[in-house]
């Protein structure tokens, strides 16, 4: 990924920055700029979410690709905001523990390493709430 | 609109072809097709070509105009379109070539699809796979293809009762058929200790869930029903063509282990061809994964959501059960050259149709159907084929 690409969406990924449209009150992460509901009629702002969801599905990624290789196998979600939205994320959570339903809190992490000499890339995980 | 009919189909072998080019394949593919329609590659009037992702995986982009080349065509000038929607590439060149026929615009046309994934590394392709997914959202993040199937089967186990050897049993009835075809990639039967054994790739998923990378080519070619007897003795009718798409990641849809595209498709398909799927004497889906293929059997209607683990492990899909699923051993057992699939799906129909599938022939097959997915279920094409 060169740097704009991965610069331009750096508080989406970095702050779960999102949108909402103040027409219908539907909230969007990942970022829509267009609302499916209101179409034309709607109107979106940023929003940032408050970071607390639930598990709707996980797996664990025994293959990684190789900018993710480097921990080894991990736990990738899906996570129902409780704004409303789903996202995909990483769940630092031990395997055996994970599971359909537990609630989950944003935490700020490093995701991938584009080879030796590229950028990190920082982003969104989300971690078991106490 | 105009019936439109098949009149001429060619497949390579599907597998590992280290010794052949993007070029051999599709050529080799294309010549079988015009053998068996007994036709002059002259009296092609357009060509429509699905391909995934030849930039990625050969750096080629510019498809249709190198296939009317290679195939002998460059000084007709013929029109030649690649047409892209990830794995449902090939389903939609069908679809594209039978509106061109049906609308009347063109009357001989080729649907072709073709794939050459093993001239980069596994790493390489596993990644321009992920392309089919979101990349911003899901790949980005660590989503692989594997893994987002993953999802759908945890999802889909978290709801229904269906055990890990009912969905291992999808992979060991793939290659039952798989082993009577002779263009499979693996043509080996396995055991559900072969599956449940193998290695584990994304949780509930084992390497023996997951289609194979592929080389390979596939070509029909199309004509007006009625002037379809020029050229065969059996032409086989398209019932029905229908296209749906939905949210491109598998996080935004209604529910995650229900593919809406699918439904959306197949009720079209059905309501165009004025028939039931208890009239579908057979099916070929998108096994990409072992759980879509569960998917997919139940969102067309074949039997009840949350049912399919156990109508298959009762052999209901097998040759010979109630609906035969993927005569052709599958996108598991015969392979996944990715734009080449939906058009080696009706290639599969088309042999069973004509009587000519040998150790996998249905008796008396007289209607078919076909299932193709790009990515988790963004696009989806169904087509229905006939004996007339």
């Amino acid at each position: 990924m060169t740097v704009a690409r991965f610069w331009r969406k750096i508080p989406q990924r970095y702050n779960l920055i999102g949108t909402k449209c103040t027409n219908c009150g539907r909230h969007f992460f990942p970022p829509r700029s267009f609302c499916p509901d209101c179409r034309r009629d709607g109107k979106i702002v940023d929003h940032k979410f408050s970071g607390f969801g639930t598990v709707v599905t996980y797996t664990t990624i025994q293959t990684a690709p190789d900018q993710f290789s480097s921990a080894g196998p991990y736990v990738l979600g899906i996570i129902k905001l409780d704004e409303g939205p789903q996202m995909t994320s990483q769940l630092i959570v031990d395997p055996k523990e994970v599971e359909i339903g537990m609630r989950v809190k944003s935490t700020f992490r490093k995701i991938a390493t584009d080879g030796e000499s590229g950028i990190i890339h920082y982003g969104t995980k989300f971690v078991p709430v106490e | 609109m105009r019936d439109v009919a098949v009149i001429g189909i060619g497949c390579t072998k599907f597998g590992e072809h280290w010794e052949r080019s993007f070029r051999d394949l599709f050529v080799e593919a294309g010549a079988l097709a015009l053998e068996d329609a007994q036709l002059s590659g002259e009296r092609i009037d357009a060509m429509y070509v699905g391909n995934m992702s030849a930039g990625r995986f050969i750096e080629q982009e510019h498809i249709g105009a190198l296939i009317a080349d290679y195939a002998g065509m460059a000084t007709r000038h013929i029109p030649a379109t690649r047409v892209e929607a990830a794995c449902a590439s090939g389903g939609l060149a069908f679809r594209q070539a039978v509106i061109a026929v049906a609308s009347g615009m063109e009357d001989i046309v080729v649907a072709a699809g073709v794939e050459k994934m093993t001239d980069v590394e596994p790493g390489a392709s596993t990644d321009a796979l992920t392309g089919a997914a979101d990349r911003e959202w899901e790949g980005f993040v660590g989503a692989t293809f594997p893994g987002l199937y993953a999802m759908i089967a945890k999802d889909y186990m978290h709801k229904y009762p269906m055990t890990r050897e009912q969905l291992a049993q999808v992979a060991v009835k793939n290659h039952f058929n798989g082993a009577r075809n002779p263009i499979a990639q693996f043509p080996q039967e396995i055991t559900l200790d072969t599956v449940l054994r193998s290695t584990m790739v994304a949780d509930p998923l084992r390497l023996f869930d997951c289609s194979p990378i592929t080389d390979g080519a596939a070509a029909v070619i199309l004509a007006p029903l009625d002037r379809a007897r020029e050229f065969t003795d059996t032409p086989i009718k398209v019932l029905a063509t229908a296209q749906a798409s939905d949210s491109i990641a598998l996080h935004d849809r209604r529910d995650i282990s229900t593919l809406d595209a699918t439904i959306a498709a197949g009720d079209r398909a059905f309501k165009m061809a004025k028939l039931t799927h208890k009239e579908i004497n057979m099916v070929e889906v998108h096994d990409c994964f072992s759980i879509a293929e569960i998917c997919a059997i139940e969102d067309l209607g074949f039997c009840k959501k949350g049912t399919a683990g156990k109508f298959t492990a009762d052999g209901e899909t097998a040759l010979g059960g109630k609906i035969p699923v993927n005569t052709s051993g599958g996108l598991k057992a015969c392979g996944h050259p990715v734009g080449a699939t939906g058009i080696k799906q009706v290639y599969e129909v088309v042999t069973q149709l004509r009587g000519d599938a040998g150790r996998r022939q249905i008796e008396n097959a007289e209607i078919g159907m076909t299932h193709n997915v790009g990515g988790t279920g963004a696009t989806v094409a169904v087509h229905i084929l006939g004996r007339v």
